[in-house]
């Protein structure tokens, strides 16, 4: 039997993304946002006996002590941004067999004022063969040659994915936790953004930020007791590709080509029945990608589906109701995190000026 | 040369080691006299890149270094504006590229002698050597 349906996601908590927050740290932000899911939730810290983290830049045990938790089931996934969205996955999966009853998951990352992006590489591949010649910043570099090459397959235009950061702008305007809220952006906007590496302009890229967010996962038997309305993890895939972009055997293919096959057979409905979407965005071409490769839409056409439609919280098929990465900003690898979070927002019905009519069925990728 | 090179230079290492990843040395040997060669694995008879201790097709320990042509086609690039290392600030935009070489294995570089945005995919490239210190020469492309 598989885990469809055996967890509901019942309580959340998101501390608004910011550009920093200024002395803060990683354990308390977390910590914060989870006593906040925890009150959300209406569950007390005594009750939680699972905890999931990211993982790689804390022992998990580390972030439990923290908060004087003493979980039965404890890990990190260490899965990079889709690591919001694996460790819900994981919740599922620890709640459906047996090792926990009530799981916590949380991400976070702090950041400081002029902060560089990540940290110097230990020698290996990276040293030796590419740094030589010069990667371009954060990156970008694996999603510009992704780019190119979906431009040379699919006669895919920097116009049409401009439509991407310009609508998730429409439904970041009213987002209080989203660092652009009240910024519109239009394509002549993205357009006229400078190159970070052609084809990615500034404005297709994700900034660095510093936020965090819990959410609070429980068996199906007991989620009708919790004041929320439950948000069922009907199906869920967890897939790899190689960590290296020019490794991979079609740049233009993600590794949702696998999970999401997973997760819909699970959950079993087809990407037809789909209502609404929450999508890794951290730059407007992966995040184009993986709309394709879930089967949302036609493989190559996705350059005429953003110039052809609405994916506002209005629209017909609305994707990154609060704005996603590309407004709201990237807390690291706790940026994916949020996608989980608006789509459990959005299901429980508290997304406020921004809820969207149709929202029992959401797809996330991480 | 007169100016010193400064710009960062091949560091070996295994993928997640800290010790000096001597396996690869006939690569950059290879390289200062001029010619490419690729990791071949002899179990399954194909190439592959970056260089590594088993081959990632079949696992194989069997490997040997062998030339190719230097010949390919740009499978994908990226011009960059704003480099990783501050130390590129000066040569940016310059063109950074996934090379797929005709004997099949994919190698990463940059295409020089060609403006950045003449650059297309799938243009034919060879390979040409930058001497860049006495002991390092750098394998980049340039249009065929
Ligand atoms: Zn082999």
């Amino acid at each position: 039997m598989t885990m469809r349906g055996a967890a509901a996601i019942v309580g959340f908590a998101e501390m608004p993304t910011r550009r920093t927050y200024e002395g803060r740290t990683a354990m308390g932000l977390m910590a914060e946002a989870s006593r906040d899911a925890m009150a959300d939730a209406r569950i007390r810290k005594e009750e939680i006996d699972g905890l999931i983290v990211e993982g790689g830049d804390f022992y998990p045990a580390a972030i439990g002590e923290y908060m004087g938790l003493n979980p039965n089931f404890v890990t990190g996934v260490s899965t990079m941004g889709a690591s919001g969205a694996t460790a819900t996955s994981v919740a599922a999966m620890a709640i459906h067999s047996g090792l926990a009853n009530n799981v916590l998951v949380t991400l976070s990352a702090p950041r400081e004022t002029g902060m560089p992006w990540g940290s110097p590489p230990s020698p290996g591949m990276r040293t030796e063969f590419e740094n030589p010649y010069g990667p371009a910043v954060a990156a970008n570099t694996g999603y510009g040659l992704m780019y190119s090459r979906h431009m040379h397959e699919y006669g895919t235009t920097q116009e049409q994915l401009a439509n991407i950061a310009v609508n998730q702008r429409y439904n970041a305007l009213e987002n209080e936790n989203a660092v652009f809220r009240g910024q519109p952006l239009t394509v002549e906007d993205v357009l006229n953004s400078r190159y970070i590496n052609y084809p990615i302009r500034l404005l297709e890229s994700v900034m660095p930020c510093a936020g965090g967010a819990a959410i609070i996962l429980t068996s199906a038997d007991r989620a009708d007791s919790f004041p929320n309305r439950p948000v069922y993890l009907l199906g869920a895939g967890i897939a790899c590709d190689p960590l290296t972009g020019w490794a991979r055997e079609r740049l233009t293919r993600s590794v949702v080509t696998r999970s999401a096959p997973i997760a819909l057979q699970m959950a079993g409905y087809g990407p037809s029945d789909i209502q609404f979407a929450q999508f890794y965005d951290c730059y407007t071409i992966l995040h184009a990608v993986c709309l394709e490769d879930a089967g949302l839409v036609p493989k190559g056409e996705i350059g005429p589906f953003f110039a052809a439609t609405d994916t506002t919280y209005k629209g017909s098929f609305p994707i990154n109701t609060d704005g996603g990465q590309l407004s709201c900003g990237q807390p690291g690898d706790a940026g994916g995190f949020r996608h989980v979070v608006e789509a459990t927002r959005q299901i429980m019905g508290r997304a406020g000026v921004r809820q969207v009519e149709r929202n029992d069925l959401c797809m996330v990728n991480g | 040369m007169t100016t010193e090179y400064t710009k960062p230079l091949p560091i070996p290492g295994g993928m997640y080691g800290a010790t000096r990843g001597d396996f690869t040395q006939p690569f950059w040997e290879a390289t200062k006299r001029h010619e490419l060669v690729i990791q071949r694995c002899r179990t399954h008879d194909g190439f592959f890149f970056y260089p590594r201790e088993l081959c990632p097709v079949c696992l194989s320990s069997d490997l040997e270094w062998a030339p190719v042509s230097g010949r390919g086609r740009v499978h994908a690039f990226t011009i960059v504006y704003q480099p990783n290392d501050p130390r590129f600030n000066d040569d940016a935009p310059y063109v950074y590229a996934a090379i797929q070489l005709d004997e099949g294995a994919r190698i990463i570089s940059n295409v020089i002698d060609i403006p950045p945005h003449d650059v297309t995919v799938d243009m034919p490239v060879v390979a040409v050597f930058e001497d860049v210190t006495p002991e390092w020469t750098l394998v980049k492309f340039r249009p065929a």
